[in-house]
């Protein structure tokens, strides 16, 4: 759930909102400056010191011990597993969520109300108790005869469940508010169906395709709870990077598990400054 | 026309028969199996006194993060929204943050700078407060991974409501205080009750950040989620099943009030 007001996007210069933002005047600077210091404060002490200690730390013992502990076989082998499956759980997302968004805007059909509300369901559901969904259907004891549990396909499976909103949420909206009189024109002009979603459908949806895709590999690479169960732990087979940082800190390895997450850290930086620069693209193509 | 109509309910057997599989049957099966021998097993899994003791820990911990977020959440948005200042982009983009960072890293962070060994948390416990393995360490992990949501639904309709009327209470002679309960406070009212609701339920579910925090202490720093993952690892799969089960309906409730809390764009 943490990302759906995330993704709604920014309103555009121009609108109600950004004209108010350039007229405020009234605040005194005393207050602003108060105001500023406390959230900065509280920012501080909660997110953003913890997170530079854990980069300090990680580089705390030189590079080559930071290199040496990334590489770590079980370490490695975590962490190519999490962005390989990562990867393909993008890409899933990607057209599974769009063919979703569009069933949902331009189909109908009795109960789409309630399959739209469910979209939602694996944001405000716990991950622990997603995992533990998926293990009763596709675990040991399954009433389909299918044992996906301690697989690397259990751990798929769960990273789609977790991210299954992100794709749909970023497409729908997009798709709403297409204007249909070019589809029209198209059709009118004699183009079939798919050249119709090809050349007038499709590149309006691009952006916001890409960018819940992006949000998608983000929240897998960083995803914990809902593979503890499912995937055993087992390293070098289903072990994701997060399940390896915790084991390590378990362990009381701090540095090696420092060193971890800093690489998750700046894999997720990098794929939010792509979605950043995928977004500011996607505006200037209005 | 045939072809259309063909791909059309392609897509959409293909879109339900994904969902089934993935979301309806899981749901569905675990909720089947918490009810299947009726609702006296359900109740009597949540009333043992470690699943007692569990949602107490649980309500504690999400109770102060609700709080401590909802306070952050109004004042960063007005600060956000009317005030200028240097580093504005800088401080928006930083809210963001929490949402990229796994929920483990949420919490090695939190005991690298709070644990017993480190220089603020050995300052800490000197003074009899202890972070980590205890409460306000499970509040610091909920606060960290929930703190964007009351913003970012705050922001939106503060910057769509505009300054006038506040404008106007100035000049007519209204306090800070006054205008803000008066004005802006009703003004952003179900938006920040839709803020609340997604902070509360995310702190209810949150798993992994509490779980390295806490130390997993049965009876002590356990909460429902890490109660949940404790029995299904010692074979107590009714009482995982009906904490789990208690978990999601929670879930779909909070679905149903953000459902109709959500502002209508």
């Amino acid at each position: 759930m943490t990302t759906d007001t995330a993704v709604r996007p920014a309103p555009a210069p121009g609108s109600p909102g950004a004209g108010a933002r350039a007229r405020s005047r009234f605040p005194v600077s005393g207050g602003t400056a108060l105001g500023l210091g406390s959230a900065v404060l509280y920012m501080s002490l909660i997110v953003l010191i913890p997170l530079a200690v854990v980069v300090w730390r990680s580089a705390d013992q030189g590079l080559g011990y930071f290199w040496r502990a990334v590489t770590t076989p079980d370490a490695w082998a975590a962490l190519t597993f999490t962005v390989g499956a990562s990867v393909i759980v993008a890409l899933i997302n990607l057209v599974m969520g769009t063919i979703i968004a569009w069933v949902l805007v331009r189909d109908r059909f009795p109960g789409k109300g309630i399959v739209d509300t469910l979209i939602d369901l694996p944001f405000a559901l716990p991950t622990i108790v997603a995992g533990l969904v998926l293990l009763a259907l596709y675990g040991p004891e399954s009433p389909l005869g299918v044992n996906l549990a301690y697989s690397r396909i259990g751990v798929v499976l769960a990273l789609l469940f977790v991210t299954l909103p992100f794709v749909v949420r970023t497409v729908q909206p997009v798709l709403l508010e297409l204007d249909r009189d070019m589809e029209q024109a198209a059709a009118s002009l004699g183009a079939s169906a798919f050249q119709t979603f090809r050349r007038i459908i499709l590149p309006n949806l691009v952006p916001a395709m890409l960018s819940g895709t992006a949000l998608a590999f983000t929240r897998s690479i960083a995803e914990f709870g809902s593979t503890v169960l499912i995937s055993g732990n087992l390293p070098f087979k289903t072990q994701v990077a997060a399940v390896n940082i915790f084991s390590q800190i378990e362990g009381d390895n701090q540095t090696g598990a420092a060193a971890i997450s800093t690489v998750l850290l700046i894999v997720a930086l990098v794929a939010l400054i792509s979605l950043d620069l995928l977004q500011r693209w996607g505006s200037r193509r209005g | 026309m045939a072809k259309p109509r063909l791909s059309r309910w392609g897509l959409r057997t293909l879109a339900l028969v994904y969902l089934l599989f993935l979301l309806v049957l899981p749901v569905g099966l675990i909720i089947w199996r918490t009810f299947g021998a009726g609702l006296g097993p359900f109740f009597d899994a949540l009333t043992s006194p470690s699943a007692v003791h569990a949602f107490q820990v649980t309500l504690t911990v999400a109770l102060w993060a609700v709080v401590a977020n909802t306070i952050f959440g109004i004042g960063a948005s007005i600060l956000l929204v009317r005030h200028r200042f240097p580093g504005k982009r800088l401080l928006n983009a930083l809210i963001d943050l929490p949402m990229a960072v796994s929920p483990v890293v949420v919490g090695l962070a939190l005991i690298l700078v709070y644990g017993r060994y480190s220089p603020v948390g050995g300052l800490l416990e000197s003074w009899g407060v202890q972070v980590i393995f205890s409460t306000p360490g499970m509040v610091l992990a909920t606060v960290f991974v929930s703190l964007p949501l009351v913003v970012r639904a705050v922001v939106p309709v503060l910057e769509e409501l505009g300054d006038e009327q506040e404008q106007a209470a100035h000049t007519l002679g209204a306090s800070r205080l006054q205008a803000f309960r008066r004005i802006t406070l009703p003004g952003i009212r179900s938006a920040l009750a839709y803020g609340v609701v997604l902070c509360l339920a995310r702190s209810l579910g949150e798993y992994g950040a509490v779980a390295v925090v806490s130390g997993r202490l049965v009876d002590q720093t356990q909460t429902l989620t890490l109660f949940v993952e404790e029995r299904f690892q010692n074979f107590d799969q009714p009482a995982a099943f009906a904490a789990a089960t208690a978990l999601a309906l929670i879930a779909v409730i909070t679905l149903l009030l953000t459902k109709l809390l959500r502002p209508k764009d």
